[in-house]
């Protein structure tokens, strides 16, 4: 792979880019693997990455029904944050947003993390009480947030209004080191790495099956052919339940449709990210300038990428009570994606019913900011056949245990 | 240059003159003008900088789809960015500024940007500012923040309002050109109910410019008579200015409706959010035209063939003195002719096909054009505007035969019909070979609630480009429509256009066929956001096979155009390089909204206080004159306090929980949920709601309860009351009322159906009026009451009456929150004002005071009582509690049972409440604090075993009391935990019973 | 934004009106049942990619609960009926089947 750099630049510049070679292959399967991912968004490919960085597993086939990072890796909102309250939540989205710090020089891709800093407000008694607590539990779990007053919210966010006639803004749980990152860059830069360890990602391949013997599995079988291998990872956030069918193993999920817009781009106006989550909102400006902003879900079971008006309105609508300088401006695109919720709404990365068969799913509408975390624990769980430390708490049998992760004990919620 | 014509103008009236500013010059335009047709007619042809290599901008379009000429109109709170100058109505005093350049248009510092652009391509954000690390944040991307973003963002908030309108139709028709039109007229004549909108300010779209004919008149005419004979009925309703957005699931049409053209200084109602539903919904959006790719076709001056007729005929505009027509269709040949015929010089066409042959170009011809036929432009000249172009053959790689001087470029590359709202709920398009366009897929419909096609689409936006067949698909359209919604086949007489046949259009995607990588970098597809033919070529070269990462790595169609003039020529690009058919790459997902729409008018009227209303008790208004520190407690406002004169929030507080405690306090309890449990099996129902039994509560008495989800959790609680055999009174907390009424009627609906029982949410009908304290008794007796014997036997300690009190009509509890003597006296809602005022009166000689939620919150901490939110958060269960007792041990089932036996909550080590009491008592322990054992845990954090629920100074022990939940806290009664703080130290505090005050019950038990 | 017909009050109600409630005719499991059943019931969902029976519950109208059979691919509403029933009427089944030949009935 040839590194990219000021220089190489400069050099293609010269000749019309001439020289540029791929990002990636785009490899025929071969009939045999040593580790097989299902699913080529972003926790996929960083499981991937980490499989071969840290395991030395490396003949790995990433197989993907569309295109690599076309699902919700590419329509998120790109906030990136770890101040979770529970122990399990905040190891893995910490270890998560660390390796975000160093992930443009690690892939010698510029994922371009923002650590911009993001600001979760308190608009009533109890998101204040709610707020303080998860500082505390922060403070102790070596994870850098603070309560700051509504004088310091406005401070670092001055299009705020702090005294909404409805919510008045009491205070926020601020985390400087929070920020965004460029989501399609993470996907990309991911996959550029794979590619270069040797890994195949083969594109529009659909998984039609997943084959089993003895209650182990042996591999799968896609629109391009069989594929063998004794180790699969199922990765595949909006599609879970289906391929668990098809590995013969039902989960605690549901696909319901999260949506999200952005406005047309204007100059800087705004520095950090903030999330409402009384008024159920939030918003960051982009580094093209578009505000780039999400809220609800449906609550229904929704396949299509899309959804229903009503929550965009409801998520404006609260915004516009928060930033009323944002009226004026227009909304240019709004999307949907398929997320999986679970029954506690914490994610799933564990061993399943069938041997040799690992799951990575339920990230809920946050899985973005877990990405190299959850790479990382995954590619530790499927190269040792069982649940690594930062990944034990969150296995399947927490539902029969009763042993949840609930994060929105704190007022928070899982964006 | 570009100039007014002295006569022409269909859309303006020059009696009407009007002045406006642009960028500090003050010009002249007419009634009737958009803001881009005074610019041009000023000769402002540059009127914008690119997003990211800060080139000249002109204006290219004449509606929706221009890419460039966005200007910030207004100031302070009517300041707007990013508004399109072709769809801007111009008024008189105007003040319009260009964007994205500093210090001026002219002179753009950010243009260096375009000096190095060759170092700039496709994707290379990803390949560099990479080291060092905290460049990115510090540096590199401040400073591209700054250069990125159009307009300014507005600083004050926005002065106008905006509504929704809901509509119900029959047949809804976007878009009012003549197949619109004439799907109307026939809809209305077989009396539907019809809505049908068009974006512009007029009727009638292309056929206004190009002149066609309808039977034996003039298109204009035609249009002119549907229009009028329309207006008089009362079936439909016509709407100009008003822009389709979306199309949603099961037929929700989202339609945008402006109301001003923003002249007005005041607030005004500024536009209107349309939710329509329809049985069915006609898309006739026509089509736009599509750019040619040269090289240089992005400098000022080279517009769309079709728009530079726009302006001539709509506005009496001509865009250049000299106009080069480039094209490969036959549709460009009416700007020829009609430029021509203006008296403007056309020096030629200069056609990409080898050959054309039909009536256009003859009569071209005849007006003396050249037409150069198989040629193509090699680039165009000039800096900041066009100066000329340079020929050369299509076929070659770009060498020039011969240069051309011209101050226009009207360039055509044939026509993409408008399927935005059919694609935007999964639509299917289909690839036109003959015309090389995508157009609806008629057998792939977007599908409405019942399964079936919910949207037709007729003429243009069907794919037709010959005015004959545009408004003949407009009645076969409506005519299936009626069908299907009547069930009977109109009458319709279907008027015909005359249209002769046209030449084929060549595909040219960009031209020369052979151009060079040097050409192409200097092509544009994309001219906002500065996306060349070479760009995308790279994508392909580099891997970005999907036409999704194509647009993405290269930001192809992600302007605030959509793409509406790029897409379709960038994915001819990419299939080409990738040796792909055109439909095999497909198109980008269509999305909502068709054009940018106002989040103001997306939040329509839903602000300030109508955000979200608050609910008030009785009571409310009194507090609010007296002293009453509001705090939002669920969807009410509850008093944190009552402050008096001089006195602080902590002194109010303070004197509130004494005065209770020594002599009298009320409290309005009202927001408290009052549920009514009435059938039956009411009393079956209640023990499988509670945990604990409710079946066996004799009538009159009240029991605390407590509720559990499924789930197992501790979710709400309160006292029921028995108020006979078969119902039951349930209160809740205030932020649960409507939760756990809902949360009854689940089960009961779809669970236990057969129970006979019924719910009824009583909340707002009853107030509730706690009095409380030593005197509280005497109080209520001074009152006057009558039927009620309020004697520590007449009504003991969780009994209640129903009686009389100062002649209102009272249901009386003896339940106490505080540990004292306590009454809580539910009243009719209109009568609780009028007892407040009495019992205040009553009271006076008893001292009562009324006190708030933070006087209940300690009071109740100081006996140990349990809050909802405080001390459980979704996680807890009542054995944590110490609520053991409350947990029947006798029933077989209640909700939470079977998940209360799941290992986790059988755990010995589960955290439970525990009091505790600091070392330095005037220490108040930090909300929300943890208890640390000095160990690490597995993920290396520091080990956490316990944390304070709820902290407070109790004025009553005259020390800080806190309750917690602590791992096996009550087995540890006295041991001494470690609280660290945020600054670093580190608070101790002892364990002990969670009751500290009044553990027999001494005062309430009265 | 779904519209969806309220079996109850006959009211064609928009998504607004109405609050959705997950899967239906789950068999609830109570104490005697073993972990797995309970686990069953209270999470394991079917999350069907196509034709799905669910529950609504018409909260800003007669609230009153009902099921509707949908598919989430496409958002079709086949049908609704009341709640209080602990499988899909036979009419609408085979009404599915005639409309979906390949559909085969859930798992």
């Amino acid at each position: 792979m040839r590194k990219y750099s000021v220089a190489a630049i400069v050099r293609e510049a010269l000749r019309y880019n001439a020289g540029w070679e791929r990002a990636w292959r785009s490899p025929e399967p071969k009939k045999q693997y040593d580790a097989v991912i299902i699913g080529a968004g972003g926790h996929g490919l960083a499981t991937a990455y980490y499989l071969g960085k840290n395991h030395g597993i490396k003949n790995v086939a990433i197989i993907e029904k569309g295109w690599l990072g076309g699902g919700n890796t590419g329509r998120n909102t790109t906030i990136i944050r770890s101040n979770y309250l529970q122990d399990s939540s905040a190891a893995i989205y910490e270890k998560a947003r660390s390796l975000y710090e160093t992930l443009s020089q690690e892939l010698n891709y510029n994922v371009m993390f923002s650590p911009r800093g993001v600001m979760m407000l308190a608009q009533t008694e109890h998101e204040i009480r709610g707020y303080r607590r998860t500082a505390h539990a922060n403070n102790l779990q070596g994870v850098e947030t603070e309560f700051i007053d509504p004088k310091t919210v406005k401070k670092l966010c001055p299009i705020i209004e702090l005294s909404g006639p409805r919510f008045p803004v009491l205070g926020a749980l601020w985390q400087p080191r929070g920020g965004t990152a460029r989501h399609d860059a993470v996907a990309w830069g991911y996959a550029r790495a794979c590619s270069d360890m040797g890994m195949d990602i083969i594109q529009k391949c659909e998984v039609t099956d997943i084959l089993k013997s003895n209650g182990k599995v042996v591999g799968v079988e896609t629109t391009k052919g069989v594929i063998k291998t004794h180790n699969l990872g199922i990765i595949v956030a909006g599609n879970s339940s289906i391929l668990a069918e098809k590995a013969g193993f039902r989960l605690p999920i549901e696909s319901v449709s999260l949506q999200a817009l952005v406005s047309e781009p204007v100059k800087p106006c705004m520095d950090v990210v903030v999330m409402a989550n009384t008024v159920h909102g939030y918003m960051s400006q982009s580094d093209k300038g578009e505000m780039v902003i999400g809220g609800g879900t449906d609550g229904f079971n929704n396949y299509t990428q899309r959804g229903s008006f009503h929550h965009i309105e409801e998520t404006v609508r609260a915004l516009i009570e928060t930033f009323p300088i944002i009226s004026r401006l227009k909304m240019l695109r709004q999307w949907g994606g398929v997320v999986d919720v679970t029954g506690d709404r914490s994610p799933i990365i564990s061993k399943t019913p069938l041997e040799g068969c690992f799951i990575n799913c339920g990230w809920g509408t946050g899985g973005f900011k877990a990405i190299p975390g959850s790479g990382w624990a995954m590619a530790e769980t499927m190269a040792n056949g069982s649940p690594s430390q930062l990944a034990s708490a969150f296995s399947l049998d927490r539902f029969r245990e009763g042993r949840f992760i609930d994060e929105s004990v704190a007022a928070g919620v899982a964006h | 240059m570009s100039s007014r014509l002295s006569t022409g103008g269909k859309l303006i009236d020059r009696s009407l003159s009007k002045e406006f500013m642009f960028n500090g010059r003050r010009l002249k335009g007419f009634e009737g003008d958009t803001l881009a047709s005074a610019l041009l007619a000023n000769d402002q042809v540059m009127v914008g900088r690119s997003f990211k290599y800060h080139r000249p901008r002109g204006i290219v379009a004449s509606g929706s789809e221009e890419p460039n000429a966005l200007m910030e109109t207004g100031s302070g709170s009517k300041l707007e960015p990013n508004q399109r100058a072709t769809t801007t109505k111009l008024f008189d005093g105007m003040r319009v500024k260009s964007q994205n350049h500093w210090p001026t248009l002219e002179f753009d510092l950010g243009a260096i940007n375009s000096t190095f652009s060759k170092f700039f391509p496709a994707g290379f954000y990803y390949k560099t500012f990479i080291h060092p690390r905290f460049a990115w944040k510090y540096l590199f991307e401040p400073i591209i923040r700054k250069a990125a973003g159009l307009g300014n963002a507005p600083k004050e908030k926005d002065c106008d309002t905006y509504e929704y309108f809901y509509a119900h139709v029959d047949l809804l028709i976007i878009g009012g050109g003549i197949a619109g039109l004439a799907a109307a007229s026939s809809a209305v004549k077989s009396g539907l109910k019809v809505l049908i909108v068009e974006q512009n300010d007029y009727w009638g779209g292309r056929a206004i410019v190009d002149e066609i004919n309808i039977e034996n008149g003039s298109g204009s005419d035609w249009i002119y008579q549907q229009v009028k004979s329309l207006s008089n009925e009362k079936n439909v309703n016509l709407r100009l200015n008003m822009m389709a957005a979306g199309v949603y699931d099961h037929g929700y049409v989202l339609l945008h409706e402006t109301l001003t053209d923003g002249s007005n200084k005041k607030m005004e109602l500024r536009q209107r959010l349309w939710r329509v539903r329809a049985k069915q919904t006609i898309v006739a959006t026509g089509a736009i035209e599509r750019p040619l790719a040269f090289a240089g076709n992005d400098l000022p001056g080279v517009m769309l063939a079709s728009a530079v007729r726009d302006y001539l005929v709509n506005f009496g505009v001509s865009c250049g003195d000299r106009t080069v027509i480039v094209t490969n269709n036959d549709d460009a040949y009416r700007t020829a002719i009609l430029m021509k015929n203006a008296g403007l010089e056309v020096p030629c066409i200069i056609d990409a096909r080898p050959s054309v042959s039909e009536s256009l170009s003859k009569q071209v011809q005849s007006l003396g054009i050249k037409i150069l036929t198989g040629k193509a432009v090699s680039t165009v000249t000039g800096s900041k505007r066009v100066e000329g172009v340079a020929i050369c053959s299509h076929a070659g790689s770009g060498e020039v035969l011969e240069t051309v001087a011209c101050d226009c470029v009207a360039m055509s590359g044939g026509w993409s019909p408008v399927v935005h709202l059919w694609s935007h709920c999964g639509g299917k398009l289909e690839w036109d070979k003959k015309n090389y366009m995508f157009k609806p897929d008629l057998t792939s419909a977007p599908l409405g609630a019942n399964g079936e096609g919910m949207l037709t689409v007729a003429g243009t936006a069907n794919g037709f480009l010959i005015s004959r067949d545009v408004l003949s698909d407009g009645y076969t359209k409506s005519k299936e429509i009626i069908k299907a919604l009547t069930g009977k086949v109109p009458k319709i007489s279907m008027e015909k256009a005359h249209s002769g046949d046209e030449s084929e259009i060549l595909p040219v995607w960009f031209m020369p066929q052979g151009a060079t990588r040097k050409l192409k970098s200097k092509t544009w597809l994309d001219f906002q956001n500065d996306v060349k033919v070479s760009d995308v070529e790279l994508a392909a070269q580099e891997g970005f096979e999907s036409v999704e990462h194509t647009k993405r790595y290269t930001t192809l169609g992600m302007a605030t155009d959509q793409g509406k003039l790029s897409n379709i020529n960038g994915l001819a690009v990419l299939s080409n390089s990738l040796n792909v058919s055109i439909p095999d790459v497909g198109t980008t997902t269509f999305r909502p909204p068709f054009q940018p729409i106002s989040l103001g008018a997306i939040a329509g009227e839903a602000r300030h206080e109508l955000f979200k209303p608050i609910r008030k008790t009785s009571i409310h208004n009194w507090i609010n004159a007296n002293g009453g520190v509001w705090e939002p407690v669920a969807d009410w406002r509850r008093p944190f306090c009552f402050q008096r004169n001089g006195e602080s929030i902590k002194e109010a507080v303070e004197r509130e929980i004494v005065n209770t405690r020594t002599n009298c306090g009320i409290l309005d309890a009202s927001t408290l949920g009052k549920i009514l449990v009435k059938g039956p099996d009411a009393a079956r129902f209640l023990d499988m709601i509670y945990t604990n039994v409710m079946s066996n509560l004799k009538v009159g008495k009240c029991r605390y309860g407590l509720m559990c989800s499924e789930n197992g959790f501790l979710s709400d609680d309160g006292v029921v009351a028995r108020l006979s055999d078969d119902s039951y009174l349930c209160h809740t907390t205030s932020g649960g009322s409507d939760r756990i009424h809902a949360h009854m009627e689940e089960w009961l609906q779809t669970e236990w159906w057969d129970w006979k029982v019924y719910t009824l949410n009583l909340t707002e009908q009853f107030s509730q009026i706690a009095i409380v304290g030593p005197k509280a008794r005497q109080l209520i007796e001074k009152m006057g009451v009558d039927g009620l014997d309020l004697s520590p036997e007449g009504l003991p300690f969780m009994g209640f009456s129903e009686g009389f009190i100062a002649g209102i009509s009272v249901r009386i509890f003896r339940i106490s929150f505080s540990g004292e003597l306590s009454y809580e006296i539910a009243v009719p809602a209109l009568k609780a004002q009028e007892f407040w005022d009495l019992a205040l009166i009553s009271g006076e000689e008893f001292e009562v005071m009324p006190y708030g939620t933070e006087a209940l919150h300690v009071m109740r901490a100081e006996k140990g009582f349990i809050m909802i939110g405080d001390e459980t958060d979704g996680t807890v269960i009542p054995q944590d509690l110490g609520l053991d007792w409350a947990i029947s041990k006798k029933k077989e089932d209640f909700i939470g049972k079977r998940a209360q036996m799941r290992s986790f909550m059988k755990s010995e080590n589960r955290w439970k409440l525990v009091g505790l009491k600091t070392i330095d008592p005037s220490v108040v322990l930090p909300d929300g604090c943890y208890a640390v054992d000095g160990e690490s845990n597995s993920y290396g954090h520091k080990n956490m075993i316990g944390r304070v629920t709820s902290s407070y100074f109790s004025p009553t022990l005259e020390r800080s009391i806190a309750l917690a939940l602590v791992e096996n806290g009550p087995d540890r009664m006295n041991e001494i935990l470690n609280f660290p703080n945020l600054d670093g130290s580190v608070t101790k505090a002892a364990i002990c019973d969670p009751v500290f005050f009044d553990k027999e019950g001494k005062n309430q038990n009265v | 934004m779904l519209v969806i017909l309220c079996p109850y009050c006959g009211v064609e109600a928009e998504e607004t009106e109405l609050t959705a409630g997950g899967e239906a005719h789950l068999e609830r499991f109570g104490p005697s049942s073993s972990d797995s059943e309970f686990e069953n019931y209270l999470f394991m969902r079917k999350n069907e990619k196509g034709i799905t029976f669910e529950r609504w519950h018409h909260t800003y109208g007669c609230g009153k609960w009902f099921h509707a059979a949908r598919c989430s691919m496409t958002m079709e509403i086949f049908g609704t009926y009341p709640a209080q029933t602990s499988k899909p009427p036979k009419k609408l089944i085979s009404m599915i089947k005639k409309k979906r030949p390949e559909w085969g009935e859930g798992k």
